[in-house]
């Protein structure tokens, strides 16, 4: 009896040791995997960035160059041909659409999940079953109505179309969020004598506005990358960033390197807020998607 | 923010514990009545005015922006009309179904939507569940290679459309081509021979990382003592994978599907700027435009739209219902 558990014993951290150097040889196998899978897959990206800053000789070739004067010159080629503008008309139509998306889908979204609302079930399939409804249902009217009321090429009625294409989103995610709110810090401020109000303001807002900033920022980014409405009903005054990207190429010689340079320059704001925010973002998702 | 990762952490199955919950807030609601329906006090009622006040707002702006437009489109789709003969227009009856069923691009373009989307969504998925494994260990640089990973769903899809085309699969100077013939291999006519294929690797691409996250979301909430104790016990990696792991994350691979689904069959960008529709890659969509701003047809565009629009829903009611199975632990709450 004595010497089995003796045997026991012995055997036993020895089979630990074992298994934990095997265990380390894969680990670092792994890790190394890892980062040439990751590298890899970031490769476009970084390609691209590195390209902008090039000649339009040195990223034309048949072997890629890595030692070559590098120079901001391609990005000043790309403001010249007016790059600001059209930024800065995304700017305008992601901010206005996100901030009017935030006005409705707020409160809408406190009315769907911290009062028992009445058929909260079916509002919340409504809103999720316009977002399940392709963009094409809708198109041929808006851009003949648009087009009625000399609205094309005008960057707020693409402000709002962003909106209806992000307010269920937004609604759908954010009520996640508030759903999280305990019940008693709502019911403590209605005793205090609150109103519903400002309760939102001055109790609520402040647990949720993590999940309202990821709300934000998803529908930000999906209204600054936007192509197929802005391609359509802008033409030159509101032109936003991707269908001028999509047209800035036309296939006749060397344009890579500056292509290059435009391109950084329309995905840095998204990419850079994408990756300070990333753990929001990742929650914002997640929230929306898997709660 | 802790607050906040938690339900993610929660297994979607927990409904026993919402529901336990849910009946301690029903009763602090019903003001201590018991009962399973307390009738409502009047400070009830007037909540419940001032929810609906509160959610009517946005429902009203989803309407109009959204769901009345689709009803003049159900309207156009019965008339016979073409803006560059602004005289001709009128009623049409079914012409425009007959039209969109029987002329041949209808069916080749379902098939070029079920072919790029079905396959961009099983591919990313793979690629997906493939990276979130090997990301989901802990390594020198997690958090970087994470940050790395998820910028091609960050990027504009017009900008990736651009740059996987001329950058990486340009026949002369692209970096595929290139890399290709470092192991020997003759370039490939990327844009001109394969349109769909190079589509298809474009939305691939920038999708894998959202599968990611969703699949990455669901192995941070396996519990890690159950997978050691398997490992104690001499479960292989592999065998633990199999027999816990995917049947695990088999929700989340079907959410990942089915919000990449929604997604992918919209998908307009990649195919407007890299094919034009070319080389089977004319997706419903893209026809649904050609047809209405090229074709200038607005009575068989719109008919393509009321199909595609049925289409969808025959899709997504399934999904739908799946969905809210899935959320059935949250949705119990409301």
């Amino acid at each position: 009896m004595t010497s089995a558990t003796a045997t026991a014993t012995r055997t036993v951290p020895a089979r630990r040791r074992n298994r934990r150097l095997r265990h380390r040889a894969t680990s670092t196998a792994l890790t190394v995997f890892t980062w040439v899978v990751t590298l890899g897959f970031f490769f476009p990206v970084a390609w691209m960035v590195f390209t902008a800053f090039k000649t339009e000789a040195a990223a034309a070739t048949k072997t890629p160059t890595i030692f070559t004067s590098l120079s901001f010159d391609r990005f000043a080629e790309v403001l010249d041909r007016g790059f600001g503008v059209y930024l800065l008309n995304s700017l305008t139509a992601s901010v206005m659409s996100t901030v009017i998306v935030l006005l409705l889908a707020i409160p809408a979204a406190y009315g769907l999940s911290i009062r028992p609302i009445i058929k909260s079930q079916d509002a919340l399939f409504f809103f999720i079953s316009t977002r399940f409804m392709p963009i094409a249902a809708a198109i041929i009217p808006i851009y003949l109505l648009l087009q009625n009321f000399g609205l094309l090429d005008n960057i707020s009625a693409l402000s709002v179309l962003y909106v209806g294409m992000n307010l269920p989103l937004a609604v759908w995610m954010m009520r996640s969020f508030f759903s999280e709110v305990p019940l008693e810090i709502v019911e403590a401020a209605q005793i205090d004598g609150a109103n519903f109000f400002t309760e939102l303001v001055r109790v609520v807002l402040p647990i949720v506005a993590p999940g309202i900033a990821a709300a934000a920022l998803i529908c930000f980014i999906f209204a600054w990358n936007e192509y197929f409405l802005a391609n359509l009903l802008t033409s030159t005054m509101a032109r936003t960033t991707p269908p001028f990207l999509g047209s800035f190429v036309d296939g006749r010689g060397q344009f890579l390197a500056v292509l290059s340079a435009a391109s950084t320059l329309a995905v840095l704001p998204v990419v850079l807020a994408g990756w300070l925010a990333q753990k929001r973002l990742v929650t914002g998702l997640a929230m929306g998607a898997i709660k | 923010m802790t607050a906040t990762v938690a339900p993610s952490t929660t297994p979607p199955g927990a409904e026993e514990s919402t529901r336990a919950i849910l009946t301690r807030n029903g009763g602090t609601r019903g003001g201590g009545r018991r009962g399973p329906k307390p009738e409502l006090t009047p400070g009830q009622k007037k909540a419940l005015k001032l929810a609906r006040a509160l959610v009517w707002p946005a429902i009203v702006v989803a309407i109009l922006v959204t769901q009345i437009p689709f009803l003049v489109t159900i309207y156009y789709s019965f008339q016979n009309w073409n803006l560059m003969r602004p005289g001709s227009r009128g009623f049409a009856g079914f012409d425009n179904y007959v039209t969109v069923f029987t002329g041949g691009e209808f069916l080749q373009s379902l098939s070029a939507t079920v072919v790029i989307t079905g396959s961009s969504i099983v591919l990313s998925v793979i690629f997906g569940l493939g990276i979130a494994l090997l990301l989901n260990r802990k390594f020198i640089g997690q958090g970087l290679a994470r940050t790395l990973v998820i910028t091609p769903f960050l990027m504009m899809p017009a900008a990736a459309a651009l740059i996987w085309k001329w950058s990486m699969l340009d026949a002369n100077v692209g970096m595929v081509n290139w890399g290709l013939s470092v192991i020997g291999i003759d370039p490939v006519q990327w844009n001109t021979d394969n349109p769909a294929l190079t589509v298809i690797m474009v939305l691939t691409w920038q999708y894998t990382p959202f599968m990611m996250l969703i699949l990455l979301a669901g192995l941070q909430s396996q519990s890690q003592e159950t997978l050691e104790a398997a490992s104690v016990d001499g479960a292989g990696p592999i065998r633990s994978f199999i027999h816990m792991t995917l049947p695990h994350l088999r929700q989340y691979i079907e959410l990942a599907v089915l919000l990449g689904g929604i997604m992918l069959l919209q998908v307009f960008d990649p195919i407007a700027i890299m094919t034009r529709g070319t080389g089977g890659t004319k997706t419903l969509s893209y026809l649904l435009y050609e047809r209405a701003f090229v074709g200038l047809e607005i009575g068989e565009a719109a008919a393509y739209g009321v199909v595609t629009v049925l289409l969808t829903i025959i899709v997504a009611s399934v999904a739908l219902r799946l969905l809210f199975k899935i959320f059935s632990s949250e949705g119990a709450k409301s």
